[in-house]
């Protein structure tokens, strides 16, 4: 087979596992769009104040970001540990699979998923409450999708090297994230936040994802969005974990 | 090394060490091409060492390894091409059926079998559409068959293929395996079961503490170690009084297999279950005395029983000795 079509098959048999995996399919399809409707009806779809924008103009991107994370980083990376544990991984290395065939495999399916994601949560949002991407930031949009998603898949398998088992691996990739959506305009602006709290939102990457993503839903904003220095954090973290995973990931199960 | 075509392992020297420990210390191994060798030993022997060093998957301290004509340690995709690996305590992704994970790894392969002929040489054709997690045991390892058969490979190493496993799925494992040997594959399997390897391969080899100590068909191991025979009878009909001294010392003196009934039970109560047994290697001389002595008796001696040494003696006494040399 040629390598293209391995990493079509590759990738299709990840979304078919994806598909057949009730918690996988929750969590990265199912929880975003009650979490934009929830947050979305307990604000009401009003216009803010003087910035003449409405609520879900905030929670769209936001809830878009915490769908892109957990597409790239939170499942890849359970899934890495699970077939690692399993010791399906080293049985894979001993075939000539080659180990960035399989990593490109998985990356493209996370690709995929992010893309449906982007449309159902962009659909749900121009049709509900008339958000709408504005014509002149798509080039912008699409930058950040792809940026942000080489980035966390990267660190969805740099993770995998601190989870020492199947169990684990659910447990310490909410705790890498789950806090962080609180910090960084994901959940909720951190407009009035505390001076650490915004400071600590500025280090992690889910913060530039999102605020990246709130430029090109931003009907006010100037011009076409560029945050080119947030893509820049957005790139160094996903540098980050490349590093982390060349140097400490293992095909052989821990436990 | 002679880099002889019709060795498809070539194993000279081979050691491991993981930090102080030496795992392997010196194994020397060749298989002819079209051979089935089982490699056999107890747990922490250093077999599954010595495989992976052979798969490409571990590193090795020092030796010289060929494994068909490349050293392992520079493995190609083209190397890969021509092995297939059935690792121990194979699992496969629940989420998918037998038939879709056949397909996904033929894919990396040049030229796979048709996912159909995988799954009908390992007999799983008709759990083709089951989710793996649903498959017993047994299949689930013909299924690990199964993948490591799809590149059509010349040489399959198999780790432990029916550890724990009950006796029906130790049988249809067994099938599988001996199914192997009609492809015209070199297997190298490895075993802590003595029947297992005597069934499936055409020559074993014994390890023990790292340390090659025995190479050969179960029969010449035997021979090898030369375990005696057991001869035993209900000590009902003959009791050791009548015996003549030289038996009387040999009557279980080393304490060697007695039954548990004749140690438990010497008490008049059950005479019947208690019987004297004999260890010996000299079979012919001491039936003579003993039917003998139980003519002189005038008993019939019909509870006479002579046991050959079975393939778990001779295992355990070629294991022991490599223990006994150790310490020393």
């Amino acid at each position: 087979m040629t390598r293209l079509a391995q990493l079509r098959s590759e990738a299709r048999f990840n979304l078919l596992g994806f598909r057949r995996s009730p918690a996988a399919t929750f969590f990265t399809v199912v929880l975003p769009i009650i979490f934009l409707v929830i947050f979305t009806s307990i604000f009401g779809n009003e216009i803010i104040g003087s910035t003449g924008a409405r609520v879900a103009t905030v929670y769209v991107p936001g809830i878009l970001a915490l769908a892109l994370v957990s597409a790239n980083f939170m499942n890849a990376a359970i899934v890495t540990v699970i077939r690692r544990e399993n010791g399906v991984l080293k049985a894979m290395r001993a075939t000539p699979l080659p180990p960035w065939v399989y990593v490109g495999g998985q990356v493209a399916a996370s690709l995929v998923l992010t893309a449906f994601m982007t449309a159902l949560v962009i659909g749900i949002g121009w049709l509900g409450y008339s958000v709408e991407v504005q014509p002149g930031a798509v080039p912008s949009l699409l930058i950040t999708l792809g940026v942000g998603a080489a980035a966390f898949s990267a660190l969805g398998l740099a993770v995998t090297c601190v989870c020492p088992s199947e169990q684990a691996a659910p447990a310490i990739t909410n705790m890498c994230v789950l806090p962080l959506y609180f910090v960084s305009d994901v959940f909720i602006p951190s407009d009035g936040a505390p001076r650490w709290m915004t400071f600590i939102g500025d280090i992690f990457p889910i913060k530039h994802l999102a605020v990246a993503l709130g430029r090109t839903f931003d009907p006010f904003s100037e011009g076409v969005p560029m945050p080119g220095w947030r893509w820049l954090i957005l790139a160094a973290w996903g540098a980050f974990g490349v590093l982390v995973t060349l140097r400490f990931f293992r095909w052989t199960p821990r436990s | 090394m002679s880099d002889d075509p019709d060795l498809a392992i070539e194993v000279f020297g081979l050691c491991k060490r993981y930090g102080g420990i030496e795992a392997v210390t010196g194994v020397d191994l060749s298989v002819a091409t079209g051979e089935v060798v089982a490699f056999l030993g107890p747990n922490g022997a250093g077999k599954t060492t010595t495989v992976e060093i052979l798969e490409g998957l571990r590193t090795r301290s020092t030796g010289d390894v060929q494994v068909l004509g490349v050293d392992p340690a520079n493995a190609t995709a083209e190397w890969r091409e021509r092995i297939g690996v059935v690792l121990q305590g194979a699992k496969h992704e629940g989420d998918f059926t037998a038939a879709e994970i056949v397909t996904m790894w033929s894919a990396y392969y040049r030229s796979p079998r048709p996912t159909a002929e995988v799954l009908d040489l390992v007999g799983l054709a008709e759990a083709a559409d089951s989710r793996t997690r649903r498959l017993s045991g047994g299949q689930q390892q013909r299924l690990a068959v199964a993948l490591a058969l799809v590149g059509d490979p010349e040489l399959v190493f198999l780790d432990e293929p029916t550890t724990g496993f009950d006796p029906a799925a130790r049988r249809e494992a067994w099938q599988t395996i001996g199914g192997l040997r009609s492809l015209g594959v070199t297997v190298l399997l490895t075993t802590h079961y003595m029947d297992e390897a005597d069934h499936l391969a055409d020559r074993i080899v014994v390890i023990s503490r790292g340390r090659i100590v025995a190479d050969g068909t179960a029969a010449e191991l035997a021979a090898h170690v030369a375990m005696p025979s057991q001869i035993s009878w209900d000590a009902a009909e003959l009791s050791p009084g009548l015996l003549g001294d030289r038996l009387r010392d040999l009557l279980s003196g080393a304490g060697e297999s007695l039954p548990p009934a004749a140690a438990v039970g010497m008490s008049a109560t059950e005479p019947v279950d208690v019987r004297h047994a004999i260890a010996t290697r000299d079979v012919g001389e001491v039936l003579r005395e003993l039917l003998a002595a139980a003519d002189a008796a005038g008993t019939r001696l019909d509870s006479l029983a002579v046991r050959p040494p079975t393939l778990e003696d001779t295992y355990l006494a070629l294991t022991a000795d490599a223990q006994g040399g150790d310490s020393s």
